[in-house]
């Protein structure tokens, strides 16, 4: 049976057991002869863990090691001569192999039975590859005969492989619920089972996620060493020419352009900046007002409203950029006599910098309504105006949060990709005209990753150097933005 | 000069004081609420006032009232006249900015802002340009702790952070703001509920210094408190002023029955 069918199979075992348990709890209670130490609904969960859970894992188990197993036996059963062969030539063979496999189940047993004397010699390999092109396998030449041995072994260790597991699944389900079933009295202490093995799914939810980012570092990292083996890192962090030469990419050909990272980070950093520069004091007022002069009534119905901006999807930005706003920008410009790029950095940066107020605002605003109301009111006790409370009590207590909100908005910047592909251009120029386009590290990988492609070649592994600094610098900005966030909030806690 | 009063056992009868505030039929709806109810009281001069009542009876209502600190609450109305020598701060053409320059207010939790001790009582000269130079600014400031009784304690970290300092230093700093700006009437709103006893004992020691120079108006749960520090004291109950007089008229012979029952602890 297929994994899927499987785990279909161990769900409605758990639900029988879970509406067993509850029965059967029920009954213990109505007994009455002893107090059921935990509610009727953990004894259910209970049996439908116990049902569940060991099926479960040994069914994971297996999956994962199945593949990796048979396939392992069927290489080592190959000829000398085919394990001599050099790794690419090998994994065509495996392809082949598997392609005889997939198509050996979709035959009538009339035709299974012409490959299994193929497979023990006594038709020719001819024979095979006809009954399975008959059926939609179609192969380029007739099979070797031990690659029809292979795929035929193969797909009997498999066939082997699933009646094995589930009749394990089915004995393992069942052994489980039996046991538990055993157990179950009325000082079972159901509950606290449950909620350990719920706080332990809680801990493995939270685990997910910091493994994934190991994994995601531990990845660019490997591909990043590949690249500076063909690369300098010194050339890569402090060339000011960014210039890869895709025409004379090719297996290992270093002759290869040029891969300076100043270019892209300056024009990151740049955009970046453009977009803080609208970003932060729009933010920031929008967010002085809406906490502190707006009326009740505007504040509902404002408040959502910017934040409707952040639920944007930033290729809607980009479009926009692209389509509205670069041609007027270009056009206004004409009209004042200066020379704007229809995609610049102030394009960019400018839709940039509006995508990030919602982001500003909105962290800035909780901040700000977190300033104690003693502290404003201690100001206008000693004859303040609301303005002089504004900026010399309230944002100077809420400054280091507003930095961290900053912060968090700026590496927002640095990582986002969608706006600035369409609208900053991909011209890597080391420039300070903010009307002429520029190009940032995630257009690049963008750029360097898009059509076909070989992964060997230092043109496409620059990627995941870039994206490795990208990463290492927003995660910078992250963990300083968090520190500063953190320290203010100790301070009325 | 008056001449004072024995410390331990307030004699209000030695000294007369002209009228400093007063209110006339004062009422305050927070919404439906009626929340005070026709208060008028006549507040002397140099000296002390206590206003005493139980829980929710309108007295900080009332204080907040007397710098229009009710402002700030968007539904709060406040009716009647309140006069303070002789102009009625609830008069239209009254800068609320210029009144609570006079009538500095001290709240029940020390709330000094996150700035150093010394901006801190910089704070109100600046906002009203009291200085004209940093000589003067600094001559202000060390009056102001001066008078606070905080100054010995302070004046060699001036620039350490206003909040690092213990709960009833904290408190005293809020004293020493309120005295910067140099006003006429103090507002004390619980100054002592978030202290402990000795910090308390301080403050209260204080109030009895700085009565010489100003009109002081203290809310206080304590009985006790208000019997040591005040000589005139007003009895609130469900937003009514029950009951004014000498302070030691209203504890040892109180005309209302509520007030009596409220003084022995009857109820409150």
């Amino acid at each position: 049976m297929s994994t899927s069918v499987l785990l279909l199979g161990l769900l409605v075992a758990a639900l029988l057991a879970f509406g067993l348990g509850l029965s059967r709890a029920n009954a213990l209670a109505k007994k009455g002869d002893a107090h059921l130490h935990s509610r009727a609904g953990y004894y259910g969960t209970y049996l439908a863990l116990w049902t569940l859970l060991p099926a479960l894992i040994v069914l994971g188990i297996w999956s994962a090691a199945e593949a990796p197993i048979i396939r392992g036996v069927v290489s080592a059963g190959l000829p000398e001569n085919v394990k001599a062969l050099t790794p690419a030539e090998q994994s065509l063979i495996v392809g082949r192999i598997n392609s005889v496999a997939r198509g050996l189940p979709r035959l009538t047993p009339e035709e299974f039975e012409t490959v299994r004397k193929v497979r023990y010699g006594f038709t020719t390999p001819a024979e095979a590859q006809r009954v399975l092109q008959e059926r939609g396998t179609v192969l380029g030449s007739a099979p070797e005969p031990y690659v029809i041995a292979a795929a035929y072994d193969q797909v009997e260790l498999q066939q082997r492989s699933r009646t094995m597991l589930t009749a394990l699944i089915a004995a393992l389900a069942l052994g489980g619920f039996a046991y538990a079933n055993w157990r179950m009295s009325p000082t079972l202490r159901a509950r606290n089972t449950v909620e350990a093995i719920v706080l332990t799914g809680l801990f493995l939810a939270s685990t997910v996620a910091i493994l994934t980012t190991v994994g995601i570092v531990f990845s660019m990292l490997f591909e990043a060493i590949h690249f500076f083996q063909s690369v300098s890192p010194l050339s890569f962090f402090f060339g000011t020419t960014w210039d890869p030469r895709f025409s004379a990419a090719g297996g290992g050909s270093n002759t290869s352009g040029q891969f300076g990272l100043i270019p892209l980070l300056w024009g990151t950093l740049y955009i970046s900046i453009v977009a803080l520069l609208v970003a932060v004091p729009v933010g920031l007022f929008s967010a002085i007002y809406m906490s502190e002069y707006a009326s009740r009534s505007i504040r509902t119905v404002a408040k959502p409203l910017l934040e409707i901006l952040a639920g944007i999807p930033t290729i809607v930005y980009g479009l926009f950029a692209l389509i509205t706003f670069g041609p007027f920008l270009r056009d206004m410009g004409a009209h004042i006599g200066f020379e704007i790029s229809a995609t610049s950095v102030l394009t960019a940066g400018l839709i940039m910098g509006v995508m990030l107020i919602p982001f500003v605002s909105s962290l800035s605003d909780d901040i700000i309504n977190a300033v104690p109301q003693s502290l404003r009111e201690g100001s206008y006790g000693l004859g303040a105006t609301q303005s002089e409370t504004i900026r010399r009590v309230v944002l100077p207590a809420a400054l280091p949060g507003i930095v961290g909100a900053i912060l968090l908005a700026a590496s927002r910047a640095i990582g986002e990709t969608m706006i600035v592909v369409m609208a900053a251009g991909i011209a890597a120029n080391l420039t300070l005209n903010p009307f002429e386009p520029v190009t940032t590290i995630t257009v690049k990988i963008v750029s360097q990753l898009t059509g076909d492609l070989e992964f060997n070649s230092p043109q496409t592994l620059v990627a995941f150097a870039l994206g490795l600094t990208l990463f290492v610098f927003t995660l910078c900005l992250n963990i300083y933005a968090l520190y500063i966030v953190r320290k203010y909030r100790e301070q009325y806690e | 000069m008056l001449k004072m009063p024995n410390l331990e056992i307030h004699q209000p009868d030695a000294v007369k004081h002209d009228t400093k505030v007063s209110a006339q039929d004062v009422n305050v709806y927070y919404g439906e609420k009626h929340a005070l109810q026709n208060v008028s009281v006549n507040i002397p001069d140099r000296s002390v006032m206590a206003f005493i009542g139980p829980s929710g009876c309108g007295k900080s209502t009332f204080l907040r009232c007397i710098n229009r600190m009710n402002d700030t609450i968007p539904i709060a109305k406040v009716t009647g006249k309140i006069i303070i020598d002789n102009q009625d701060i609830y008069d239209p053409s009254l800068d609320v900015v210029q009144l609570r320059a006079r009538v500095g207010m001290v709240f029940q939790k020390p709330n000094p802002f996150p700035k150093s001790i010394y901006e801190n009582v910089a704070y109100g000269p600046r906002i009203h340009g009291l200085s004209h130079s940093k000589a003067d600014l600094d001559e202000i400031v060390n009056a102001s702790l001066e008078k606070a009784g905080l100054w010995k304690e302070v004046k060699d970290r001036l620039n350490d952070p206003g909040t690092g300092l213990s709960g009833g230093q904290q408190q005293r700093l809020c004293i020493a703001r309120a005295i910067a700006v140099n006003p006429e009437v103090i507002l004390m709103d619980e100054p002592c509920s978030a202290l402990d006893p000795i910090a308390t004992a301080k403050i209260e020691e204080l109030i009895d210094e700085l009565r010489q120079n100003y009109c002081i108006i203290i809310v206080t749960h304590s009985m006790q408190q208000a019997a040591r520090v005040s000589q005139r004291t007003a009895f609130f109950h469900l937003g009514t002023l029950v009951e004014e007089g000498n302070t030691t008229d209203i504890f040892t012979n109180p005309k209302d029955q509520r007030t009596q029952d409220y003084i022995t602890g009857r109820f409150g």
